[in-house]
């Protein structure tokens, strides 16, 4: 039975160590300069996670195996107390610990940071609203102000402007217009303001390294800088009713020429159905 | 008169008359064993449940069309609705009742030399309060709109406004009131615990005497009394949201389902603040437990006192109390002030610090130990095996930063089941392998018992570790149909594994079902300390004794004895002669 344990643990462990290592299924593509931080971080953690792991699992098979009992065996009673180990392993675990927090913190703060020096110009400013089950993406318009919204305007039946309840009788409105894909510049950064119509959602880009959830009654900002072209999916990962599954958007990165061509046309036909 | 002498000498004369009646006896029983075993077999009853809806939710995912023997095709409200009670019967009525109440009610007092709880009729009324609940938990199965679709955790507004969804109707009522009173339940029994611990321990029982097991159930009813206290709290406040016009959780300008909602001036992320202040000890009430069991069962079948006892009881009441500041860890993609997920982040950290000290002196008590490897000390090898994997994921999702991609992903679903549902189910089964033959004065069959280890062991492994990868290649939890996010497309092949990895799982825990009935009408006799242990339970006579020694007093080569019990031999014979 020792022997059998013994190759069970130091099986899985390393069966784990190669999944984790060689990882056929992983973090997609970065494209979001935010992102950076979380990916080195992870890569740090991993390796020290996996170093605790495997000397824990070794350890374990090993002893057990090292113990089984042998007729020849004395009691090993005297190693049932040892303040020099104990404390060597409790500064050793505070120490990893420590790395963690401190390492842990700073990625946080770098992955709320706006990229400063790739974009002088203003954030390119979108409202996201959330709702059983669309996603609904609003922009302001030439004036860079978004309109009054009520809900007492809202009806997704008859289309974007009208489901997240755009007021038309303030005039900040009548440039706004809404989508239902999200489409942002490259290299500039996009502040994005969560709402939600109904129940809690959550934005979430596996690519851009974060999730935010859209809560009702409160707008959360969220600002990242895309830095790669091409087109992703939206995804709700906060249970919010039987369609949850459902609850998808696309997301396009373009270059900044074909942005401005895409916001023109769109601010022409102001407050209609955008798709 | 003390009240360990008062009860001792009220046990010494034979049992009441109305006792020997079967209603007073084994149904409403004030005996502490058949309370226990009462909590033990509805803990049993709500895992298989919950085994079963685990079952339809694997054959869901991996097959949407199937049709199902007897319940035809899931559809995907139905799915969220196995993924809420899923969760609900294996948190509050598998894991908070089971190693707590069932092995706790049984035990606590054997282990300290109590003759009975300190509230007979207190545990009795906990018990079946807990009854009642398991069965206005099961009805809403049966309303219309059946059972709630918001997952266990119940976020509002989704669980506060009927028309948001299907369930969210009756169907949620009976979750809450099921749910309060499992909290009135879980805290009256909690009080009984606590002092039952302060006040009915035996002559010599100090508190450095103690076995692990029962300063980790005391510290779990604080911890219960502290947690259920609030939830109780927090489902009165969804219920009057729901039927009384209040605003606890609502903002105003709510469209649900094509409706203005009446509410105004309420916070989500008050609920989530409010469950996850009870959530997160929950996990502790549910692993805590466990730890102590497995310590004592390392110990117990390693020959070896316990490494480093001390702080084994400082780590399980650093647990305790570091498990009321961290609830946070569980709100950094809510919405929450990002500044707060610092302080989080580090108390989450700095809990990790008692349980790597634990697994530290698990590591140390086999050092040098004799090992024997029956059927408990294999679960407590795959408790502490899975606590170490479990575990490791704590740090990486503890950082904000990497939590943000995380959260509510596969990942997390991982690393729960590991950690706090495999560690605490080994540890339940460990126990139960262990202190069957006290129970029911039989051994369970130790080749069955094997071969129930393996399947549970390979197969905790095999289910819950390429759920990793999932929640690493971006996979949200509570998804209940795949086909819609083409990321999801190429994840198909990993999600196909893990649903025969859990077959194969469930399949292996008949071998317990089986081993643990059979055994009980027909099992070996076991003789009166099968295991050769030191505590109290093991005793014929335990009541009444005086306590000469630590629970740990194993491989005592120095006096040429294996192990010296807690209670002395010199000690029964003054007893005798008084």
């Amino acid at each position: 039975m020792a022997k059998a344990l013994l190759v069970a643990l130091w099986l899985i462990t390393a069966v784990c160590l190669c999944l984790f290592w060689f990882h056929p299924w992983w973090l997609p593509a970065l494209a979001s300069e935010q992102g950076a931080p979380i990916d080195r971080q992870f890569k740090l953690t991993f390796i020290l996670v996996g170093v605790a792991f495997l000397l824990a699992q070794t350890a374990l098979g090993f002893l057990v195996w090292k113990y089984r009992t042998l007729p020849s065996t004395t009691s090993g009673r005297q190693f049932a107390d040892n303040k020099k180990a104990e404390i060597f392993w409790t500064v050793l675990t505070s120490l990893l610990f420590i790395t963690f927090a401190w390492t842990g913190a700073r990625s946080w703060s770098q992955s709320h940071a706006a990229h400063t020096t790739a974009d002088a110009k203003r954030p390119v400013d979108i409202e996201v609203t959330g709702m059983q089950f669309a996603w609904y993406f609003r922009y302001p318009g030439r004036d860079q102000v978004f309109g009054r919204s009520r809900p007492q305007l809202q009806d997704a039946s008859s289309g974007s402007a009208a489901a997240i309840g755009l007021d038309m009788s303030d005039p900040a409105s009548h440039d706004d217009f809404v989508t239902t894909t999200l489409v942002v510049p490259i290299n500039r950064n996009v502040r994005l303001t969560l709402r939600a119509q109904d129940v809690i959602h959550s934005f979430f880009v596996p690519e851009l390294r974060f999730k935010q959830d859209a809560v009702p009654g409160i707008a959360i900002p969220v600002v990242f800088t895309p830095d790669r072209q091409g087109n992703f999916e939206i995804v709700c990962a906060s249970l919010c009713g039987l369609g949850h599954y459902r609850m998808r958007a696309a997301m396009k990165v373009v270059s900044e020429a074909e942005y401005e061509d895409w916001m023109a046309k769109h601010a022409s036909q102001p407050a209609g159905v955008h798709p | 008169m003390n009240p360990v002498a008062a009860s001792a000498a009220s046990a010494s004369r034979p049992m009441n008359t109305e006792s020997t009646r079967f209603l007073t006896r084994y149904v409403f029983s004030r005996d502490h064993k058949i309370v226990g075993l009462q909590y033990f077999f509805l803990a049993l009853a709500a895992a298989l449940v919950g085994m079963f809806l685990s079952l339809l939710m694997r054959i869901h995912i991996v097959w949407p069309t199937a049709k199902i023997f007897g319940i035809g095709n899931i559809a995907p409200e139905s799915y969220l609705a196995l993924v809420t009670m899923h969760a609900t019967f294996m948190v509050f009525f598998v894991l908070t009742l089971a190693p707590q109440n069932a092995f706790g009610s049984y035990f606590l007092p054997l282990q300290i030399g109590a003759p009975r709880m300190a509230f007979p009729k207190v545990n009795m009324a906990s018990f079946w309060l807990a009854f009642v609940s398991f069965l206005v938990m099961l009805a809403a199965f049966f309303v219309e709109g059946g059972a709630p679709i918001s997952g266990w955790t119940h976020y509002a507004p989704l669980s506060a406004i009927p028309s948001a969804g299907p369930g969210e109707g009756l169907g949620m009522d009976l979750w809450l009131v099921s749910i309060a009173i499992f909290c009135i339940a879980s805290c009256i029994g909690a009080v009984n615990f606590i002092v039952t611990t302060i006040k009915f321990r035996a002559p010599g029982m100090t508190w450095m005497r103690l076995p692990l097991p029962c300063w980790a159930w005391f510290v779990t009813a604080f911890l219960i009394l502290s947690a259920f206290s609030v939830l109780l709290a927090a489902a009165a406040m969804l219920f009057m949201d729901r039927h009384f016009g209040a605003s606890f959780f609502e903002p105003s300008g709510l469209m649900v389902a094509g409706q203005m909602v009446q509410h105004q001036g309420g916070s989500p992320l008050l609920w989530q603040h409010l469950f996850w202040f009870f959530g997160h000890p929950e996990v502790y009430i549910a692993i805590l437990p466990g730890m102590g069991v497995t310590s004592h069962l390392l110990s117990t079948f390693a020959r070896k006192p316990v490494f480093g006892y001390r702080a084994m009881v400082y780590a399980t009441i650093a647990i305790g109390v570091l498990g009321f500041g961290i609830w946070g860890h569980h709100m950094f993609t809510s919405g929450m002030n990002p500044h707060a997920a610092f302080a989080f982040s580090n108390l989450t950290l700095a809990i990790g610090v008692p349980s790597a000290v634990k697994v530290f002196n698990w590591l140390g008590t086999l050092w040098g130990g004799r090992l024997r490897f029956t059927t408990p000390m294999l679960f407590s090898i795959g408790f502490v095996s899975l606590f170490i994997t479990g575990g490791l994921t704590g740090p990486i999702l503890a950082q904000p930063a990497l939590d943000s991609y995380l959260h509510d992903t596969y990942f997390v679903v991982a690393h729960l089941h590991l950690i706090m549902g495999m560690a605490a189910v080994f540890a339940i089964f460990a126990a139960t392998y262990f202190w069957f033959p006290r129970m029911f004065h039989r051994m369970m069959s130790e080749k069955s018992g094997r071969i129930h280890f393996w399947f549970s062991f390979l197969g905790a492994y095999a289910t819950f570790v390429p759920m990793h990868l999932l929640g690493m290649a971006g996979h949200p939890r509570r998804y209940s149909q795949l086909t819609e996010v083409n990321y999801l497309h190429k994840l198909m092949p990993l999600q196909m594994f893990i649903s025969i990895a859990a077959f194969v799982t469930m399949a292996g825990q008949f071998f317990f079902l089986i081993n643990l009935f059979w055994s009980i009408f027909r099992g070996k006799p076991s003789n009166p300390n099968p295991w050769e242990a030191t505590t109290l339970e093991w005793e014929a006579l335990p009541q009444g004794r005086d306590i000469q020694r630590g629970a740990y007093e194993f491989g005592r080569d120095d006096m040429g004895r294996d192990y010296l019990p807690q209670a002395g031999l010199l000690q029964l014979k003054s007893t005798i002669k008084n």
